[in-house]
């Protein structure tokens, strides 16, 4: 049991850390534009795409510089040319402009990688488990994942909260018109930080390709992840995107870990129900099986109960 | 720098849309180096408007010329660093950061210092000094008012354009806000002020105009408009 605590807390911090690198980005692009990417976790997928061709040809290390970057400035190429010209007729068109850019970029990626799964692996440096804990390993590459992650978000936060950019960015989130007219740059603010956004996607898409798969799928596997974090964190609250994706991460984790079912815990109150019950299959339902539903219950239970999201300030 | 002749701000022919409706139709007044110039109207005549075309945040065309120069395709940050800067109606501070980091907002290049430093709004403002690090958002209306002309003064304008600042405030603080607009004026800053009562107006401007729906409707020095009844009764007084 001491086992299982340890690795899933550890495993569940990593991945919990990765969504916080996707659900940041998107959480702040909410708040200036007003609506929800649902091409963001594209970018993450092009990250492992750009990060896997890329070390293939030169290595794992410069795939790791250079895919975020590409895929930043993608990013804020697509603002400044195509966004802010869509965002002109509304926030309608302005949603379904990133949900066609998903599909789009997930048969781009197919055409031209196909639809296998790709064969990206980690650095051989860190090609070694950091330690060994009953008779268990962790692997070095998912404490480097750690340290970037925390890296990022501490990066983030110096950013946003200790320099000029960073005040100019928060001011100009709820007051645009206003930062606008004292002489700031706010559509350069609003390209940049959706770059920054977008490159964090990619990023979180290039550390995580190698141990998480990279696959067409992968960006609508983790997107609706994604989605559920910034709406139970609270739609537009880094600090929301920050606890909600620890707790999913963590949560989801633990599920995976946890071989247990109702009946196993009846049986140990000393209740027991026939094999040919009717809810039987129910009651059998292991943890691990329902782990990927949980998110989704989360977001079904936080809209009910607290609409708002667990940090956030409007209505979603 | 500019001819003696040439006004500082020369706004001709200014008409400004919100989405279909025509609210600026042919506005045209001048603001000359170093003075304070008001402008007065009743209620939604377009006296805001007016300032946020100047600015660059609302749809316009016509011509503002700014020491010569035309602003009317500028975007507002670039119309904000030649030289102008806005206090707008609603005291716009920025709640969720402090009064510093509110102030800090306002300067437009670090590396210059201008005609005002963060010490001269705590002297003249001892109030923002004391209660420098809290959030803005837990201000009083009248401190909020100040901090948002500090703000601007802080990007060191040449001419500024101040919205209703005096609208809600107790009479202690319409005084505070009068000497500060002295103290702007004093540093040759031009004003161009935006008020509907006359108080603060007569006593302080060099000339003033009234706007009526979307044009101006009178033009003159403060004497002027004490003596012509007919306009403020008609244009003015509710
Ligand atoms: N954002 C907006 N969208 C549509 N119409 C607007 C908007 N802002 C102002 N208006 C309209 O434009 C007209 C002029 O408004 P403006 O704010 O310039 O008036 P004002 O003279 O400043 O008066 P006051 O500040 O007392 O309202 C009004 O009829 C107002 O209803
Ligand atoms: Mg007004």
């Amino acid at each position: 049991m001491l086992e299982i605590t340890i690795f899933s807390l550890l495993n569940g911090t990593v991945y919990g850390l990765l969504l916080f690198m996707l659900s940041s980005g998107l959480t702040l692009i909410f708040s200036m534009m007003g609506i929800l990417n649902f091409a963001h976790a594209s970018f993450y997928m092009l990250g492992a795409y750009f990060g896997y061709t890329i070390s293939s040809h030169i290595g794992f290390w410069p795939g790791l510089i250079f895919a975020p970057l590409i895929v930043g400035v993608m990013g804020a190429l697509l603002e400044r040319y195509a966004l802010r010209h869509v965002h002109k007729h509304g926030h309608v068109a302005e949603l379904i402009f990133t949900f066609g850019l998903a599909f789009l970029l997930e048969e781009l990626t197919q055409f031209f990688w196909g639809t296998d799964q790709q064969a990206y692996k980690g650095p051989s440096l860190l090609d070694f488990p950091l330690f060994t804990l009953f008779d268990a390993n962790f692997p070095a590459y998912k404490a480097f994942m750690l340290l970037i992650s925390i890296g990022i978000f501490l990066g983030l936060l110096l950013v946003l909260t200790r320099t000029r950019v960073g005040l100019i960015i928060q001011a100009a989130i709820t007051h645009p018109n206003m930062v606008n007219m004292l002489g700031h740059n706010v559509p350069f603010v609003f390209m940049a930080t959706f770059g920054v956004g977008t490159a964090l996607a990619g990023l979180a898409g290039t550390i995580a390709g190698p141990v998480m798969g990279t696959y067409p799928g992968m960006a609508h596997d983790l997107g609706s992840i994604v989605f559920v974090v910034v709406v139970f964190g609270g739609l537009g609250s880094l600090a929301g995107a920050l606890v909600a994706s620890l707790m999913i991460g963590i949560i989801q984790t633990f599920a995976v870990g946890l071989n247990y079912s109702v009946s196993d815990f009846l049986v140990t109150i000393g209740v027991s129900f026939p094999a040919d019950h009717f809810l039987h299959d129910i009651w059998t339902m292991t943890l691990p099986q329902v782990a990927p539903l949980i998110p989704y219950l989360m977001l079904i239970l936080i809209l009910i109960f607290r609409p708002m999201g667990l940090f956030g300030t409007r209505e979603t | 720098m500019s001819d003696v002749k040439t006004p500082m701000l020369d706004v001709r022919d200014l008409h400004a849309f919100y989405g279909k409706s025509h609210i600026l139709q042919g506005v045209t007044f001048t603001v000359g180096e170093g003075e304070i110039v008001s402008l007065l109207g009743r209620n939604g005549v377009g006296r805001s408007t007016t300032a946020h075309a100047i600015m660059g945040t609302v749809d316009r065309h016509g011509s503002v010329l700014f020491r010569g120069e035309e602003l009317i395709n500028l975007v507002p940050h670039d119309i904000a660093r030649k030289g102008l800067g806005i206090v707008v109606e609603n005291r716009d501070i920025f709640p969720t950061l402090t009064v510093r980091q509110n102030l800090l907002l306002g300067v437009k290049n670090i590396r210059k210092a201008g005609r005002w430093s963060m010490e001269d709004m705590f002297e003249l403002f001892p109030n923002l000094r004391e209660r420098a690090d809290v959030m803005a958002g837990v201000l009083s209306g009248g401190e909020q008012q100040m901090l948002t002309m500090c703000r601007t003064l802080m990007g060191d304008p040449d001419l500024i354009i101040i919205d209703e600042p005096t609208e809600g405030l107790a009479p202690k603080i319409v005084a505070q806000v009068a000497s500060l607009l002295e103290e702007i004026a004093r540093r040759g800053v031009s004003i161009l002020l935006i008020e509907q009562k006359l108080t603060i107006a007569l006593k302080i401007s060099h000339r003033i105009y009234v706007m009526g729906h979307g044009h101006i409707v009178f033009e003159g020095v403060p004497d002027d408009l004490i003596h012509d009844e007919s306009i403020r009764r008609e244009w003015l007084e509710v």
